[in-house]
């Protein structure tokens, strides 16, 4: 890690250079399961999950990811057509984008955290689930989506900015000695 | 020699006597060679008066009676426009009888606004303009309400031409604008010392009206709806062609019972209420070099706020518009670079149009200079700077979608490298690659995934991080793209060839392999 950092020190990564950092922590009450939500300056926001999402913990190992969300709808379907990206599916924060299941039978649902269109998937990770654990905020994406124009500032309201999310996570080991 | 043929002379009796002016008389008796036209308006109208009154082994019609008077009318210009303003003081002043009225067909078009100090008065202001021009196209806009009247003319001429067993075809009459181009151009030619011909890139424009006739029109409206219907840019419905599709359609009782003839002869004349000088653009053509990484193609604003202090569009157009003396641009060129990526080489082609330029006569010393001075930037260099023809600008656009490109990129690698990794990479030949829209322009463009060609690629070695990657790929190729990878939506991409991450730290366009324009020698 130390190393990997010192790397990057001359040079800031793709995601530095050209994304924000926003956080969802404890999606839907549920400990620990963080999302981050990357947005890029033109407005487009990729959905991934935080490093401290309990799926990406070491033991963990996924049998299946699927984008089917209910019997009617599944986020494969999502087609864009034109500028305009006419036709996208529009989801607001609590809609869910996945479901990934451990092999130790554990399930965990991937949200959008913000509104705005579905642009699309990635189905990289249906044919090679490990991308999700080895690069979470890269080519481990869950979804791109495109917040509405007049929205582009606020859709980031409800989320916590990477100095706010650093601020939990500290809270959170502070706490765990205890417990343990 | 007759002034018009024999048989037309009934219908020059009928219309001299009704107020038609000597040379509208011309246009209706079809007198299609242009001298007549261009006699002095007073020789002209003895001559006419003595030719409809005797004629030879005839008497003359009963019915002729000696027409009233032309007289010099006011001539005013209202709301011209672009700032144009003619004084019509000097044309008013040698008034003499202001009960004397205009033609009731032209309304003063081939009168007093066929005289030399009317077209004095409107060339004036057209060099006052401060134009470049070697000749020139003088166009005219005239009231709709004429072709009523005409209208009007042309079905008592044909009576009158019939009841003779003549046959008179509406196409047979002069047009007026023709007579009109027939008597002011040796004018103009005069005044300014250029011709004016049918076709040029500068053009005069002048609108003419006369409200005092304008309801001339109305009548059509009830009898032809559909041709008059309201448009957002127009002021009136009652449009010259709006008119003259009207009068296509209308029967000729239904006209005649509506517009009696003759028409009245008005008290004013027809004003100019709009003159408009124009150039048509100039194209501009040339190659540059970008060799700042902190400098945007065009201007980038981003909520109506200046990101980048400068641009290369404007590092080069503002010499451009200086002396070519412009009234705005539009710049274009094959393909652009991101705002840190530099263009080496040769250059990439760009062309700037120059629209409506005043100051156009620049030959190959005066570009020289021209580009010396946009060479006096560190940014940016031009080479080839060259006027070239708007179809040339076509042929840069076309080039841009199938030649290759050639690019240098720095790269690094999470990794550490090994030398048979960078061989690999120069053994590898047309590379077939899917590139999905990347993320950074997907907010404005469509979503699709694109097969791309990486013609050849070769690695030299810099430590163990980095090397700097040489490429030639096909046209709209995403070089970052492919070497980060954009989070794994270009497949494969540098990263995943090599079994790492890589990130690309320097980009630079080495040529743009269009062949346009052509090289200059310096
Ligand atoms: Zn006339």
């Amino acid at each position: 890690m130390a190393e990997e950092s010192q790397q990057h020190q001359e040079f800031p990564s793709v995601v530095d250079r050209y994304f924000t950092r926003w956080y969802k922590p404890d999606m839907k009450g549920k400990p620990c399961e963080d999302h981050c939500i990357l947005q890029h300056s033109n407005r487009i926001c990729v959905v991934t999950l935080a490093a401290c999402h309990p799926l990406l913990q070491n033991g963990k190992t996924i049998q299946s990811i699927s984008y089917q969300i209910s019997a009617n709808c599944s986020r494969l379907q999502n087609k864009v057509s034109g500028k305009s990206k006419r036709g996208a599916q529009f989801l607001t924060e609590f809609a869910p984008l996945c479901r990934i299941n451990c092999t130790d039978g554990d399930e965990y649902t991937v949200y959008s955290c913000i509104r705005g269109r579905l642009l699309e998937v990635n189905e990289n990770i249906l044919e090679n689930p490990e991308l999700l654990k080895e690069k979470p905020s890269t080519e481990g994406y869950i979804a791109v989506i495109l917040p509405k124009f007049e929205e582009s500032k606020t859709v980031t309201d409800g989320l916590l900015s990477q100095k706010e999310y650093e601020e939990i996570v500290l809270r959170r080991t502070n706490a765990t000695p205890d417990t343990s | 020699m007759p002034l018009i043929e024999e048989k037309y002379r009934p219908v020059a009796q009928m219309l001299l006597s009704s107020g038609t002016c000597p040379r509208c008389v011309l246009r209706f008796c079809c007198v299609g060679t242009y001298s007549p036209y261009r006699l002095p308006y007073k020789d002209l109208d003895g001559e006419m008066q003595t030719y409809v009154a005797v004629s030879p082994g005839d008497t003359a019609d009963p019915r002729w009676v000696p027409p009233c008077k032309k007289a010099k009318l006011d001539i005013s210009i209202e709301n011209p426009g672009d700032n144009f303003l003619i004084d019509s003081s000097q044309l008013n002043d040698k008034n003499d009888a202001p009960s004397l009225r205009s033609c009731n067909l032209c309304l003063g078009i081939l009168q007093d606004l066929s005289e030399a100090d009317f077209i004095k008065e409107i060339f004036q202001t057209v060099n006052s303009a401060g134009y470049e021009f070697k000749d020139f196209v003088f166009s005219v806009s005239l009231p709709a309400q004429m072709s009523v009247r005409e209208h009007s003319t042309w079905l008592q001429a044909k009576q009158e031409m019939g009841k003779h067993g003549h046959p008179f075809e509406k196409t047979d009459v002069i047009q007026l604008k023709e007579a009109y181009k027939w008597i002011t151009h040796p004018l103009i030619a005069e005044e300014l010392g250029v011709q004016a011909v049918s076709k040029s890139s500068f053009e005069v424009a002048v609108v003419f009206a006369h409200p005092e006739t304008d309801g001339d029109c109305h009548f059509l409206a009830k009898t032809c709806k559909d041709c008059f219907k309201p448009t957002k840019n127009k002021l009136s419905v009652f449009t010259r062609m709006a008119v003259i599709k009207a009068l296509e359609k209308i029967k000729e009782e239904e006209f005649c019972a509506s517009f009696s003839y003759p028409p009245q002869c008005p008290v004013t004349v027809c004003k100019v209420v709009d003159l408009q000088c124009s150039h048509a653009s100039v194209f501009v053509a040339g190659r540059y070099n970008k060799y700042s990484r902190n400098l945007p193609q065009t201007p980038w604003v981003i909520d109506g706020e200046r990101k980048m202090e400068s641009s290369v569009e404007e590092l080069i157009t503002e010499h451009l518009m200086a002396v070519f003396k412009a009234d705005s641009f539009n710049f274009s060129s094959s393909g652009r670079e991101d705002v840190d990526v530099r263009t080496l080489g040769k250059g990439r082609p760009f062309a700037i149009e120059l629209v409506n330029p005043h100051r156009v006569q620049f030959n190959v010393q005066d570009m020289k200079e021209l580009q010396k001075k946009i060479n006096s930037s560190d940014k940016i260099k031009v080479r080839d700077l060259q006027i070239v023809t708007r179809e040339a600008v076509a042929h840069m656009k076309e080039g841009e979608e199938v030649k290759t490109k050639c690019y240098s990129a720095l790269i690094w690698t999470e990794k550490v490298i090994q030398e048979e990794e960078l061989q690999a990479l120069d053994h590898t030949k047309e590379l077939k690659i899917a590139q999905k829209t990347p993320l950074r322009v997907l907010h404005r463009r469509p979503l699709a995934s694109r097969l791309r060609v990486i013609h050849s690629m070769r690695a030299e070695y810099v430590d163990e991080h980095h090397f700097r990657l040489y490429l030639k790929t096909q046209a709209g190729t995403y070089i970052k793209e492919f070497v980060h990878g954009d989070f794994g939506r270009t497949r494969p991409n540098l990263g995943s060839m090599m079994k790492t991450t890589a990130d690309i730290l320097e980009l630079d366009v080495e040529s743009v392999d269009v062949d346009w324009p052509p090289a200059l020698d310096d």
